[in-house]
């Protein structure tokens, strides 16, 4: 082995050394602001690093290729330093007023982090199973960290079993796949599959089949969605949206990697396969939504929709149809985050906020925070100029490159369906009479985050190849 | 020698009874040892593979899983302890707050 390919490990190293920093400091210091000061200062170390290292051109695989520092790993990174950032800023006040402010908060946030990284990264299922846990273990507390909310322990509790059970079934499709090739090398899979004859296996479908439900539980894939309504709504809301967007890209990092390296050949199975779960899913997420009066909750269905049409560019199995899930995901971060973060502005220490009648008539008062959730309402709903619109089309258009004409048809239609969710709330704010008065809890960090979240999903709505363009750049070469 | 398709059948049959648990048992500690029957099922499994194939990988990752069970097992355990000061029951139906 080659001490200097250590140098490519250098953003998750410094990543956890403050996480480490994070935790010590929390013993020292009293303010919170502090603590949460030097995270955003280590997420913009690491990312500087992350930065210098893909200049210099130094991308490659480290110890034997087990992680793969490349250009599909570095945009994955890239949405969960923004989504960290988003998170740290959008928590400050908000934990304040739960009276959870806590140091560890900020130290889980950056372990969890760490393992989404790991993940995106992994050349090998080990290195892979090792990011999934350090993520998975790191959410679930984050999840239960309101320790005197009983429904903050039950979220955890959910969240605990059934990922846990999901990762079961990861390590039994690791067990077959390796087995049958004797490596866990996502490179020496696709290889032994092919030498070995493997492919029209029926044990090697079954590996495949428990690394879909496994993964599908991560995404939130129907019918592997059943934790995420119930967790989202229990868990505190700032971690609700940082857990809405990064274990999910990680999701979608892994099966990106799993299915396009490994399984590669065995793309007809897996689209297969696919296909019904994404029908499912957004048909569940768009139908279910309707009749939720929690807005969290409301937003937990909203979220299972959205893989749902982000899956339909894995389905394709083209490079294109990859570029256009990952534009998905990165316009998601920033609509979904900046969703949650008007709903934070809504709680207070006497008001949850989470109820839809608390936004009757928010524009009458707040016009500023109601036209930012008119914004994301659009976004997620998928109305142009908003970036969600550039999300669903390109999704979309790659879809019906590769042939899958029926399944955008349906799309298109829960797409419609989701519009009745979305603009409730838009309806709620601008045409109904407000109830008592509502006071924000505006604050520095929340305004910065919620400036830079419009501004990207306008700014990508208008300009789409700002993004798309680095995104191909980033996976094609 | 016993057969690799013993232990095959044994992995097999223990992971099911995991599943089978996690479905149908009611109190919380119990569905989470059936978790952990699952992951020693792989556990056997890994083994048997790593002897049958003469290849390392698979006893290293069983360390790995082991490590990681126990992780689990501490942050389980604490989760259902949080619970239970809210609710002294440890059965899955007394979880229902959150539903919808």
């Amino acid at each position: 082995m080659d001490l200097q390919d250590l140098r490519l490990l250098a953003p998750e190293i410094v990543f956890i050394l403050f996480a480490l920093i994070l935790l010590l400091l929390d013993l020292m210091v009293k303010r919170k602001e502090v603590i949460a000061l030097t995270g955003l200062v280590g997420v913009g170390i690491s990312a500087y690093i992350n930065y210098r290292l893909v200049k210099m051109g130094w991308l490659g695989g480290v110890l034997q290729d087990v992680f793969l520092f490349d250009g599909y790993s570095n945009f994955f990174k890239l949405i969960f330093y923004i989504n960290l950032v988003l998170t740290i800023l959008i928590s400050l006040r908000y934990m304040k007023i739960e009276q959870t402010s806590y140091g560890e908060y900020y130290c889980l946030l950056f372990f969890a982090t760490s393992g989404m990284m790991i993940m995106a990264s992994a050349g090998d299922l080990i290195v892979l199973y090792l990011g999934l846990e350090l993520m998975a273990l790191s959410t679930y507390v984050l999840a239960g960290i309101i320790r005197r909310q009983r429904r903050s322990a039950e979220a955890a509790m959910k969240y605990f079993f059934l990922g846990a059970f999901s990762s079961a079934f990861l390590l039994y499709g690791i067990a077959i796949v390796y087995g049958l090739t004797g490596t866990t090398h996502l490179k020496g899979i696709a290889s032994g599959l092919h030498e070995l004859g493997l492919l029209n296996n029926p044990i090697t479908l079954l590996g495949l089949v428990f690394f879909i439900i496994a993964f599908g539980f991560k995404i939130a894939l129907v019918p592997f969605h059943m934790w995420a309504p119930d967790v989202y709504e229990g868990a505190p809301t700032s971690v609700t949206a940082f857990m809405s967007v990064g274990p999910k890209a990680a999701g979608f990092a892994v099966i990106g990697r799993v299915f396009f390296d490994a399984f590669a050949e065995l793309d007809i199975q897996w689209s297969a396969i696919l296909v019904p779960l994404a029908i499912l899913t957004m048909a569940t997420g768009s139908i279910l939504a309707l009749s939720q009066r929690n807005i969290k909750r409301m937003l937990a269905y909203s979220s299972i929709a959205h893989a749902g049409y982000a899956i339909l560019g894995i389905i394709t199995g083209t490079a294109e149809g990859l570029v256009s899930t990952m534009n998905y995901l990165m316009i998601y971060t920033f609509m979904n985050i900046g969703a949650f973060s008007v709903v934070i502005l809504l709680r207070r220490e006497d008001l949850l906020g989470e109820d839809l009648e608390d936004y009757a008539g928010l524009s009458k008062e707040h016009p500023v925070a109601a036209a930012l959730m008119l914004i994301f309402m659009f976004s997620l709903t998928g109305i142009p100029p908003t970036a969600g619109f550039i999300a669903k089309f390109y999704v979309f258009m790659e879809a019906i490159y590769s042939g899958y004409v029926p399944l955008v048809i349906v799309a298109v239609l829960f797409s419609v369906v989701s519009a009745f969710f979305y603009l409730r709330v838009v309806m709620y704010m601008y045409m109904k009479e407000p109830g008592e008065r509502v006071e924000l809890s505006m604050s520095g960090g929340m305004g910065i985050a919620l400036t830079i979240t419009t501004i990207m999903v306008i700014l990508l709505g208008i300009y789409p190849s700002l993004l798309l363009e680095f995104v191909r750049a980033s996976v094609l070469g | 020698m016993v057969p690799l398709s013993w232990y095959i059948l044994l992995s097999t049959v223990v992971f099911g009874i995991g599943v089978i648990g996690f479905i149908i048992r009611r109190n919380l500690i119990m569905i989470f040892l059936s978790i952990e029957l699952m992951l020693n099922s792989v556990n056997i499994s890994l083994a048997a593979f790593s002897h049958y194939l003469q290849s390392m990988t698979g006893q290293i990752l069983v360390f790995f899983v082991i490590t990681v069970a126990a992780a689990e097992a501490a942050i389980g355990l604490a989760i259902i302890i949080a619970l239970y000061r809210h609710k002294p029951s440890i059965t899955a139906e007394e979880v229902n707050l959150l539903k919808g």
